[in-house]
């Protein structure tokens, strides 16, 4: 090795540059810039204002957030929706004015003002919802209209009745409770926007109703044409909004115990700052009451910081503008490019030195040496299959496979002619096994482990494993379980080949080639899983050993095999028995004559091995490549091998037409044929097997002759 | 751009309507107004919505291009604001000319850049940057609400060119509606405007820089609004800031969709705005005549645009096919 690729090896194996792509994946990195923004802004204002976190102070402070608080959570509730709500301003100074016109002019109880109060957000939501849900008006022009509207009329009132209001000698106990008490050392308004915004958390992500929300900001017409009644979510946000303006009104009408000219001003637009500041996306469908509420902390921070730091008039105006653009700006970018930094950062590859293998090539006369042998098997279920990764025979000798459609088919002895969809899975079923009783255990990609009984029952049997501490992505999801085969005391060997991506995309993990498979062991009597092995490049195919001692499992885009020891003195522990081989190794099954096949998916290409040990081309081809582009590994050749206990190989089989089956994933020995299925074909190929017991099946050597 | 007869024959008809509503509130109140059918009255009327339509033309042609702006009265204000101080602070009117201009580029520039090559809902930027701009030069560039003109100033002058009897800013607006009708109907990049507003995404396949004259549109209203200011502080006499806080932004886009100008883009010309501008004036001056108060005024004004936009809604529902996610 020379010093460069020590260097490439040190830069990309040691550095764990996957974890920034992990990190990205997670849900909670969208709030982590506004908390950082949060934490950034309480730190400057609360260093720069001498007693900013003074009780006194942060009581009236806090007074204020509670009412705006209140205010954002509706914006937020209708943006989630997908619209806008400016009139908040009017709403808010229109119940302030209606609580105090009942109050201090009509006279009446505290409680009758609230209802007052309520009833005019409700009412003036349900206009703005009215026209925006039903009438389909866009919803920005629509409630800038009716905040013009609202605010006129407010105006129009407060200058009618203003000299009323100071005479009124109207007064209550728990108006000024309301206005000035604290229960607990909160105010009023803080526990009533802590209340709503519990609730409204809860009813948008744990009810039917909040769903609907999200789902028609998501995306309209999905929502429509999955049933969900777009125009009445629509409206029901605008109204809920009105309800949250209008708590709000009613608790500023307590606290000032009347309505000024100023009440509400700029709200619209400080609401709006806060929702999109703290990462509630324009648009809909994206962004939460807790995000709502750290941008209203934002905000108001900033804008009574700067007036307590006693800057002038228009400050508010400047600073709510930047702000507001900046968020817009970043959250449209962020929205826009999230999924294609997220593709580009998270191929992180490693360096791999592939060791030197022996030539496969026709006439190079090594072991590994193919031939056209597997050109002349004959073809079942040509055209009406696709994708069957693994085949297996029961004991009756009928074929079963999966295929891409996430069926598991069998196909009916003695000629495969006529087939059935034997049991419908959901998701790609790869490696399959018999179990004693006859169940037929399955590897699912993406999925799990699954189970099914003679008499079609489908069950889950594992989905999950523990999960690692220092992971990041969460690994106790079984990803892409590949290949099972089962221990004779009933356990179940199962492989998950990578950690990091889906089955659909095992070809990022090849060029990665990040060593994240598993070895795992389900166990029926407790439903537990384990993980018994760690770190391998792709774990595929599962075999136990005749002896049912041990079991031989592959490992793809390393192209060894390992042997790892169930019992004995070398028990817990894997052994690598065949290396560097000249193809990538998929499942792996007994033969008759005590020996093993080994199915081939595809062969090195000195290319690929050689870009193995450049990882910085390869994440520059990720990047800067479309991906129909990219240097995969070559899985247009395959083949079938037989080794022995030792790791010897005994003979290569292979189709050099490239008509028949080009790639191998599994192979499986009955009655003298060998069933071959490859994960890209379109058929299951029977070869016959010269000089092969006639007699031996699969089942009755795991499970002995026939009960 | 209407091939089918029917959308055509609708539109017009909208048009049309309002253009009638405007002639029978003319005669209604020739009829029933002491002193509206004066020659000074109709020379108040025409003046005082030539502020309003110049603002309306440049607003127009954002509209017609799938946009809006709601920072013009902002920059309209803000601008000339600046500008007077620059003058009561001793720079030399040239210099301060420069400055203004410069400022009024940039801005128009950044809400181009935003809406363009940002992708940022024209509705969200242009509110973003008419807060900022008020709130700058508010608290950083000028020291109280109103800003007078400075004895002798060619702005002062410029408030008293009459001719004909009638001022100065009446032509203005009658020249700048000429060339905006040319400019939309016989230049290429008139079409592309409306190409580009119909449908953003066929323009850029046929070839249309879709975005550079985003750009140039947010540019072109922001030069609007400083004429339309420089109009307003000649025949003020000063220029008062608080008028971006009044209705002043409403009416604007009232002119404009009134008119008939469609908001989901494509739609419209210099007639709807004349038209819009024509019917507003009336009304204003009727409203004045009848001594309603003005806070009365701005309710009947947002009623009158509220029924506006809902006949624009449901004469030109919005397009879910070609309409955008955070489109609102």
């Amino acid at each position: 090795m020379n010093f460069r690729e020590r260097l490439q090896a040190w830069r990309y194996n040691l550095v764990p540059d996957h974890l920034v792509g992990e990190i990205l994946t997670k849900r909670w990195t969208d709030n982590a810039i506004p908390f950082l923004a949060l934490v950034a802004t309480l730190g400057v204002f609360g260093s720069i204002i001498p007693g900013f976190f003074k009780l006194t102070s942060l009581q009236e402070s806090t007074r204020q957030l509670g009412e705006f608080s209140l205010v954002v959570i509706g914006m937020t509730v209708v943006m989630l929706g997908g619209g806008i709500d400016l009139s908040v301003g009017s709403i808010f100074a229109l119940s302030c004015f209606s609580a105090v016109y009942v109050f201090f002019i009509l006279e009446q109880s505290i409680w009758l003002a609230l209802a007052a109060a309520l009833c005019t957000g409700l009412i003036f939501g349900a206009i703005n919802g009215y026209l925006v849900g039903y009438l389909r008006l866009r919803a920005f022009l629509t409630t800038l209209v009716t905040f013009i509207f609202g605010r006129a009329l407010f105006d129009i009132l407060v200058t009618t009745y203003a000299a009323d209001v100071q005479l009124s000698q109207a007064s209550s106990d728990v108006l000024d409770f309301i206005g000035d008490g604290t229960f607990w050392g909160l105010s009023v308004s803080v526990w009533l926007a802590i209340i709503l915004a519990i609730v409204t958390h809860i009813a948008l992500t744990r009810s039917r109703p909040g769903w609907h929300v999200l789902a028609v900001g998501g995306s309209r017409r999905s929502a429509h044409n999955a049933g969900i009644r777009v125009r009445r979510t629509v409206f029901m946000t605008y109204v809920f909004s009105g309800f949250c303006a209008s708590i709000g009104g009613f608790l500023i009408a307590c606290r000032l115990s009347g309505a000024g000219p100023g009440t509400g001003l700029n709200l619209e637009i400080m609401a709006l700052t806060a929702a999109v500041v703290g990462g509630v996306s324009l648009g809909g469908g994206r962004g939460s009451v807790v995000k709502g509420l750290m941008g209203a902390i934002i905000v108001l921070t900033m804008t009574n910081g700067l007036i307590r730091l006693g800057y002038g008039t228009g400050t508010n105006q400047m600073v709510l503008g930047i702000m507001l653009a900046v968020a817009v700006t970043v959250d449209i970018r962020w929205l826009k490019n999230r999924h294609k930094v997220l593709n580009e950062v998270y191929v992180a590859p490693v360096y791999l030195k592939m060791g030197e293998t022996q030539s496969a090539a026709p006439g190079s006369g090594t072991s590994y040496e193919l031939d056209n042998r597997l050109s002349a098997a004959d073809h079942i279920g040509l055209g009406e299959l696709e994708g069957p990764e693994d085949v297996i025979l029961d004991r009756d000798d009928h074929l079963y496979c999966g295929t891409r459609h996430g069926e598991i088919v069998r196909f009916f002895a003695p000629d495969y002619v006529k087939s059935e969809v034997f049991a419908h899975i959901g998701g790609f079923p790869l490696g399959l096994a018999f179990d004693r009783q006859g169940n037929l255990i399955s590897c699912v990609g993406a999925m799990g482990l699954y189970s099914v009984s003679p008499d079609r029952n489908v069950k889950r049997l594992s989905a999950e494993t523990a999960r690692s501490w220092t992971s990041i992505v969460d690994d106790a999801r079984l990803r892409d379980p590949n290949d099972c085969d089962i221990a004779p005391d009933g356990r179940i060997y199962f492989t998950d080949s990578t950690k990091r991506y889906d089955a659909h995309d095992w070809a990022l993990d090849s060029i990665e080639n990040r060593a994240t498979g598993r070895l795992l062991v389900y166990d029926p009597k407790d439903g537990s899983t384990k993980t018994l092995l760690d770190g391998y490049r792709y774990t595929n195919g599962v075999c136990m050993a005749h002896d049912g001692k041990s079991l031989f499992f592959a490992e793809s885009w390393a192209c060894r095999v390992h042997r790892y020891w169930l019992e004995g003195p070398k028990a817990g522990t894997a052994e690598c028995v065949i290396r560097d081989m000249p193809g990538y190794p998929d499942n792996i099954n007994r033969a008759s004559d005590g020996n093993y096949w080994m199915a081939w998916l595809g062969m090195r290409t000195p290319s690929f091995d050689l870009s193995l040990r450049h990882p910085d081309m390869r994440k520059r081809m990720t990047r800067r490549l479309p991906q129909d582009e990219w240097l995969f590994p070559n899985i247009n050749t395959g083949g079938v091998v037989k080794f022995n206990e030792k790791g010897g190989i005994v003979e290569t089989l292979g189709d050099l037409s490239g008509n028949a089956h080009p790639m191998v994933t599994s192979m499986r020995e009955h009655k003298g044929y060998l069933f071959v299925g490859g994960i890209l074909n379109n058929r299951i190929g029977r070869y016959k097997i010269s000089g092969a017991d006639p007699n031996w099946t699969s089942p009755a050597s795991y499970w002995g002759g026939n009960p | 751009m209407n091939a089918t007869g029917w959308p055509n024959w609708r539109r017009l008809n909208q048009e049309g309507i309002v253009f009638a509503i405007a002639i029978l509130l003319f005669a209604a109140a020739a009829l029933g107004l002491p002193g509206f059918l004066t020659a000074d009255n109709l020379v108040a009327i025409v003046r005082s919505v030539s502020v309003l339509g110049i603002l309306a033309l440049g607003m127009a042609v954002v509209i017609i291009g799938r946009g809006i702006d709601l920072s013009a009265v902002a920059i309209m204000a803000m601008s000339v604001a600046w500008y007077l101080q620059l003058l009561n602070t001793g720079t030399s009117d040239g210099l301060a000319f420069v400055y203004v201009l410069a400022g009024v580029l940039a801005i128009g520039l950044l809400n181009g850049f935003l809406v363009a090559y940002a992708d940022v809902p024209a509705i969200f930027v242009t509110l973003a940057t008419g807060s900022f701009v008020f709130g700058y030069v508010r608290s950083q560039l000028i020291t109280q609400d109103a800003v007078p003109v400075p004895g002798g100033h060619w702005v002062e002058l410029l408030g008293g060119i009459r001719f004909l009897d009638i001022p100065i800013e009446v032509f203005v607006f009658a020249g700048l509606a000429f060339l905006v009708f040319l400019f939309l109907r016989y230049t290429k990049w008139g079409r592309f405007i409306y190409f580009a507003g119909d449908n953003p995404v066929a323009a850029r396949n046929i070839g249309v820089p879709v975005r550079p004259m985003l750009v140039l549109r947010y540019v072109l209203s922001a030069f609007v609004a400083l004429i339309a200011g420089l109009l307003t502080a000649a025949s003020l006499h000063s220029i008062n800031t608080r008028i971006v806080n009044s209705t002043l932004l409403y009416d604007i886009v009232l002119v404009a969709v009134i008119g008939g100008i469609g908001l989901s883009g494509g739609r419209g010309g210099v007639r709807n705005v004349l038209v819009g501008a024509a019917l507003i004036g009336i009304l204003l001056n009727a409203m004045t005549i009848i001594d309603i108060p003005l806070l009365y005024q701005n309710l009947i004004k947002a009623a009158i645009l509220l029924g506006a936009i809902i006949v624009d809604g449901i004469i030109n529902p919005r397009d879910e096919q070609t309409a955008q996610q955070g489109d609102i």
